[in-house]
Order: C-alpha cells, then sequence, then structure tokens
C-alpha cells in the first residue's frame, strides 16, 4: 500500500515538474504545477505531516499559484513563448550536462552508503513524532514554544512583503504619470531589451 | 519492498534537478519562479523525509518556516514582475537590467 502511493505519487509529481519545465503556455505550465504540488501533499500524508499536507494545499496550490495565475490573465502575457531559442548559445546543453551531473551526485552520495538508513544521527529525543497527540497540536506546541522567535518574525516577514508589493505594484496618480512619461519620451525603446537614446 | 526515507529524499533530488534545469533553460520570468517553486518543494519533501526517518518534528517546523519565506517571496517577485513586464509587455530574464538606474 506504500509502494502504490509513493510511486502514483511520485509519478504525478515527475510528471508535473516536467510539465513544468517544457510547457510554452504559462497556464499550462501553471496546471502542471498544481498537479506536482497535490502529488507532493500526498507524500507528506504518508509521512506523517498531515498538517503541512493541508497548508501545502491551502498555501501553494490555493494561493500561491492563483497569485501566478492572476499575473498571467492581468499582464495578457498568455503569449507562448518561443523555446526553440538559446539565448546564450549551447546554454541547454550545459544546463542538462550540470543537473544531471549535480543529481549523480547527490545519489551516490544518498545510495552509497547502503540503502537502510541515509542518516547518521540520532532519533531525537526532544521534539518526537508522538501519536500521543495530533500532528497539529504537536507543532503548533512546538511554534509556539521553541520556535516562537522565528514565528513572529515571518509575521513581520509576511507584513513587509506585503507592504512592498503594494508599492512595487501600484499605478502612479495621473498626474505624476504623465510627468514621468513625458520625460521618458526621450527615450525610444527600439526592441525589447534595448533603451536608446 | 519497503519504502524506505531514502526513497522519498531521491525523489527530492529528482525533483529538485528538474527545476533547476528549468529554472537555467527557460526565459519567461513567470515560469522561472514556478521552477523555483519547484525546487522548494524538493526541500519541504526532503525535510519531510528526514523528520520521518529522525523521528524529529523540528523538520516539520523547518518546512512551515520555508512554506512561509516561500510564499512572501512569490508575492514580492510577482510584483517586481508586474512592475517590470507593465513597461515592456515583452521583457524576458534578459532584459531585468530595465531595473537599472
Amino acid at each position: 500500500m506504500d509502494l502504490f502511493v509513493f510511486v502514483v505519487a511520485g509519478l504525478i509529481v515527475l510528471v508535473g515538474a516536467a510539465g513544468v519545465i517544457t510547457l510554452s503556455h504559462p497556464v499550462h505550465a501553471a496546471l502542471s504545477l498544481v498537479a506536482t504540488l497535490f502529488g507532493v501533499a500526498v507524500l507528506f500524508i504518508s509521512r506523517d505531516a498531515e498538517f503541512l499536507a493541508a497548508v501545502q494545499v491551502i498555501v501553494y496550490a490555493g494561493a500561491i499559484v492563483v497569485l501566478f495565475l492572476f499575473v498571467i490573465m492581468l499582464l495578457g502575457i498568455d503569449r507562448v513563448e518561443d523555446i526553440r531559442v538559446e539565448p546564450i548559445a549551447g546554454q541547454r546543453p550545459a544546463a542538462l550536462v550540470g543537473g544531471v551531473a549535480a543529481l549523480g551526485l547527490s545519489l551516490v552520495a544518498l545510495l552509497a552508503a547502503g540503502a537502510d538508513r541515509t542518516t547518521t544521527g540520532l532519533a531525537s529525543r526532544t521534539a518526537p513524532i508522538g501519536e500521543d497527540a495530533s500532528n497539529i497540536s504537536r507543532l503548533g506546541q512546538l511554534l509556539f514554544s521553541r520556535y516562537v522567535f522565528a514565528f513572529e518574525a515571518t509575521a513581520i516577514l509576511l507584513t513587509v512583503s506585503v507592504v512592498a508589493a503594494v508599492l512595487l505594484a501600484r499605478r502612479l496618480p495621473t498626474s505624476d504619470r504623465d510627468e514621468m512619461l513625458a520625460a521618458e519620451s526621450e527615450l525610444t525603446v527600439d526592441e525589447p531589451g534595448e533603451a536608446v537614446r | 519492498m519497503q519504502v524506505t526515507d531514502t526513497w522519498y529524499v531521491v525523489l527530492a533530488a529528482v525533483l529538485f534537478t528538474m527545476g533547476a534545469i528549468g529554472l537555467l533553460v527557460r526565459r519567461n520570468p513567470l515560469i522561472m519562479f514556478m521552477c523555483v517553486e519547484l525546487m522548494l518543494n524538493a526541500v519541504n519533501l526532503t525535510f519531510v523525509a528526514f523528520a520521518h526517518d529522525l523521528n524529529d518534528l523540528g523538520g516539520q517546523a523547518a518546512v512551515f518556516f520555508v512554506m512561509v519565506v516561500a510564499a512572501a517571496e512569490v508575492v514580492v517577485g510577482l510584483a517586481i514582475v508586474v512592475a517590470v513586464l507593465r513597461r515592456q509587455p515583452a521583457a524576458t530574464a534578459d532584459d531585468i537590467s530595465l531595473l537599472k538606474g
């Protein structure tokens, strides 16, 4: 049963990832990403991380991917990317070789010591994943006692990022925008990536 | 055949590699962002596999924080993408030098 869940969820994850890196239409790639995220959530559940699986679905698949789709729809850049063009000559084969080499290295490191246990540390005595209370209550106890500083810091981080997003993406009021556009009309843009004065 | 935690870590390594290759190969900024999300998910899967292996809930707390930081990063990154692409709708990753000055 474990094997079946792992194989099916693993296939969903890998096929979704392949879809993200090969599909040319951004909306299709976003939907492939959703498939990968759901596969990862299933794998979380099979490793006793039920709360994280729920948070993964709600936050990643339900908010982050939706943000991606908002931006794609807002900007109308669902134009397909020409994936035949290579920015630097030989970049694609080099990326493939580099990626496979890095994967090979990590697999050798993982599997050379024997397939039984990859970790050398002792099992934890301070924060075991016990079965006496639910996963979410144990995780909550841990977050609010040992990691409370990091918890509050991430709350501040989220607030800062929201303010930053509002500032970065706002449209200037009309008078400021006209001034800016007038100042810029001295610059002519011939093609994307070049501003010629 | 017993599914051990090593299998999960290997799957996460493959997912990470696919995300890294995608990040190097694609030019559309949004798809590059999605490849970064793939890599973050691979790291989360690694954390959870090791948390299960070592019977330590701290691994799951780390995943919690990674998810929060990833969400904040996506918010700011998409705001930047919106700001750049609004002015130059055909910009690719090579054109982010528009932010200069």
